[in-house]
């Protein structure tokens, strides 16, 4: 039996969904690690971009900062950040990993505070550019642990945007269209956003759980889809690659 | 185009472009030796209330040495953009010298974690915010370096940062679409490390430009500070390598390795042990004070501080990181 850690399968999960031919704006962490994957398994001519102006590398190993020299090893470019933010704006970049200490049903995230905004419990980093990256990109991707605190019915801060209230509220704000969450991956189950209402929806679980312990470590209502599936497990040569070629000090994965 | 929603957050320099150009119009366009001491600089172009401008970005190329400075010289009320603001951010809130910032990207020093010094800082009621996003602040920069008032960008739509910004909303008059108004961002003095600058300003560097030409430009002060002074010869040879031209530039200092303990493409990768030095010292007021004596308010000058933290062997190791030398030789 194949014996892998949740970071692993959330990793190699977020790989298999970039398309081979796109261009994914990353961090770093995870999100990167995922990319790098993707170039060395399914997707050889993914094409990663980062905001302070990296474009294209071939990174020699995983980027301590999104500016560091890493990020521009051996690339197509070395540009600026409105390079690399004027490309998501003209619709050339297909995928973007956020995070934040919240979500939304909507996937809208933030990173702003904990609190209220006139006297924060804890300010946090703010937006950076994922509210950019946000508005612009075609899909976005998150990755994050699944539970309550994270999980939650209201934003303390709507940081970045996701659906905002729904997909119309989406298109009436003026957001570019074409744009917005796609996938949520956590380490218990893989959703996406429903059709029409723009909600979150469980599409496929991970070996060990069912759609009731994910509802169970969500603040919010789950959509669930009609035919429920199981995560496909990471295969021997996806961890291979990921241990020994993209993270072998094992700063993202070993955690 | 009447202005749909206006964010509530304060604007702290004027957009005014007539306001930069009378600025401009009068600074001294002579090609005059502009060597300086940072020390000499930040007495002579940092006032307290200032707007200060910090290039690069997150740990990497950033004028670490100017914000040494600008602590060491315990300045007061300070404002600066936060565009991806870590370590510097991180030092400035040690030393309590600013209480504006407009914040895209602050406290944290990235995956390293969060410094305790600039979220207590945040969190203690004494520093004015207004949240903008990495891409309006470039945008900012933009404008004021055009000479324009505002420009146009297509985020922060339907957001809190957009409620807490200083932007406002239109409907296009071309198109009709809504669209975000950002207004431009002159600081009052800017700080650039480089890799080479000669005498009179002309400054070169390497790698990715952040918003650093948007930056030089928009600045009505700029200090360069560079790892090496190079002739002014091996500056116009290759004129299309220059990326700061002379004329807008107020003084010249040269820092070797200015941007440490951050990285300097193809010169030496950011100091990891140092930085989480740093982000521990903060855990503890008194060992933070003792960290601050030791490593700013105690040194003399830049030179000095990266003396204390391992001198030329530390800097030799990380020259072999950022250029992804094995730093072991083997016996022949």
């Amino acid at each position: 039996m194949t014996v892998y850690n949740s970071m692993e399968m959330m990793i190699i999960t977020a790989a298999r969904a970039l398309e081979n031919g796109s261009i994914v704006g990353v961090g770093t962490g995870a999100p990167c690690a995922a990319a790098m994957l993707a170039q060395r398994t399914s997707s050889p001519d993914l094409i990663i971009i980062f905001e302070a102006g990296g474009i294209d590398p071939d990174l020699p190993e995983m980027p301590i900062s999104v500016g560091d020299s890493r990020t521009f090893c051996n690339a197509s470019m070395a540009g600026s950040m409105n390079t690399t933010m004027s490309l998501c704006a003209r619709g050339f970049v297909d995928y973007t990993f956020l995070g934040g200490a919240q979500i939304d049903k909507y996937g809208n995230l933030n990173s702003t505070l904990i609190g209220a905004w006139e006297d924060p419990k804890v300010r946090l980093p703010g937006s950076g550019g994922a509210n950019d990256f946000a508005s612009f990109c075609r899909k976005m991707m998150v990755m994050t642990p699944q539970n309550k605190k994270r999980f939650v019915e209201k934003l303390d801060f709507l940081t970045t945007p996701g659906w905002l209230a729904g997909k119309d509220s989406r298109k009436k704000s003026g957001l570019p269209e074409h744009a917005g969450p796609h996938q949520v991956i956590t380490d218990m189950s893989v959703m996406d956003f429903e059709q029409d209402s723009g909600r979150m929806r469980v599409v496929s679980v991970n070996p060990g759980y069912s759609f009731s312990d994910v509802q169970a470590n969500c603040g919010f209502e789950l959509l669930c889809a009609t035919e429920l599936v199981k995560t496909p497990e990471p295969t021997e040569k996806e961890l291979r690659i990921l241990r020994e070629q993209v993270d072998p000090q094992r700063i993202v994965i070993g955690r | 185009m009447d202005i749909q929603e206006k964010g509530k957050g304060p604007l702290f320099t004027d957009p005014d472009p007539d306001a930069a150009r009378a600025f401009f119009m009068k600074k001294s366009r002579n090609k005059t030796d502009k060597r300086m001491t940072l020390k000499q600089a930040v007495e002579t172009f940092v006032q307290d209330g200032n707007y200060l401008g910090i290039g690069g970005f997150g740990a990497n190329r950033t004028p670490v040495a100017v914000c040494h400075e600008i602590v060491r010289q315990r300045k007061k009320n300070l404002g600066f953009a936060g565009h991806t603001a870590t370590h510097d951010m991180q030092i400035l809130s040690a030393g309590k010298v600013f209480n504006r910032i407009d914040m895209a990207y602050g406290i944290g020093l990235e995956a390293r974690g969060l410094s305790k010094s600039a979220r207590q800082y945040m969190e203690s009621g004494q520093v004015e915010v207004c949240e903008w996003t990495n891409y309006a602040l470039s945008l900012r920069l933009q404008a004021a370096a055009m000479g324009v008032p505002f420009l146009p960008i297509r985020s922060m739509l339907g957001t809190q940062t957009f409620e807490h910004s200083g932007a406002v909303n239109v409907y296009c008059p071309f198109t009709g679409k809504k669209i975000v108004l950002v207004p431009a961002l002159s600081p009052d003095v800017s700080f650039i490390h480089v890799h080479e600058a000669d005498i009179y300003g002309n400054g070169l560097f390497e790698g990715i430009a952040v918003a650093d030409i948007e930056l030089a430009h928009a600045s009505k002060r700029l200090i360069l500070t560079c790892e090496r002074l190079v002739s002014h010869r091996a500056m116009t040879r290759k004129p299309h390598r220059t990326d700061i031209p002379y004329f807008i530039v107020d003084a010249v200092c040269e820092v070797p390795f200015g941007a440490y303990p951050g990285t300097m493409p193809y010169e030496y990768f950011s100091d990891e042990v140092h930085l989480k030095d740093w982000l521990d010292a903060e855990n503890d007021p008194e060992k933070l004070a003792v960290f601050l004596q030791k490593n700013i308010y105690g040194c003399e000058d830049f030179s000095d501080y990266i003396q204390v933290n391992g001198g030329m062997k530390r800097l030799q190791e990380l020259r072999h990181l950022e250029l992804l030398i094995k730093s072991e030789i083997k016996d022949k």
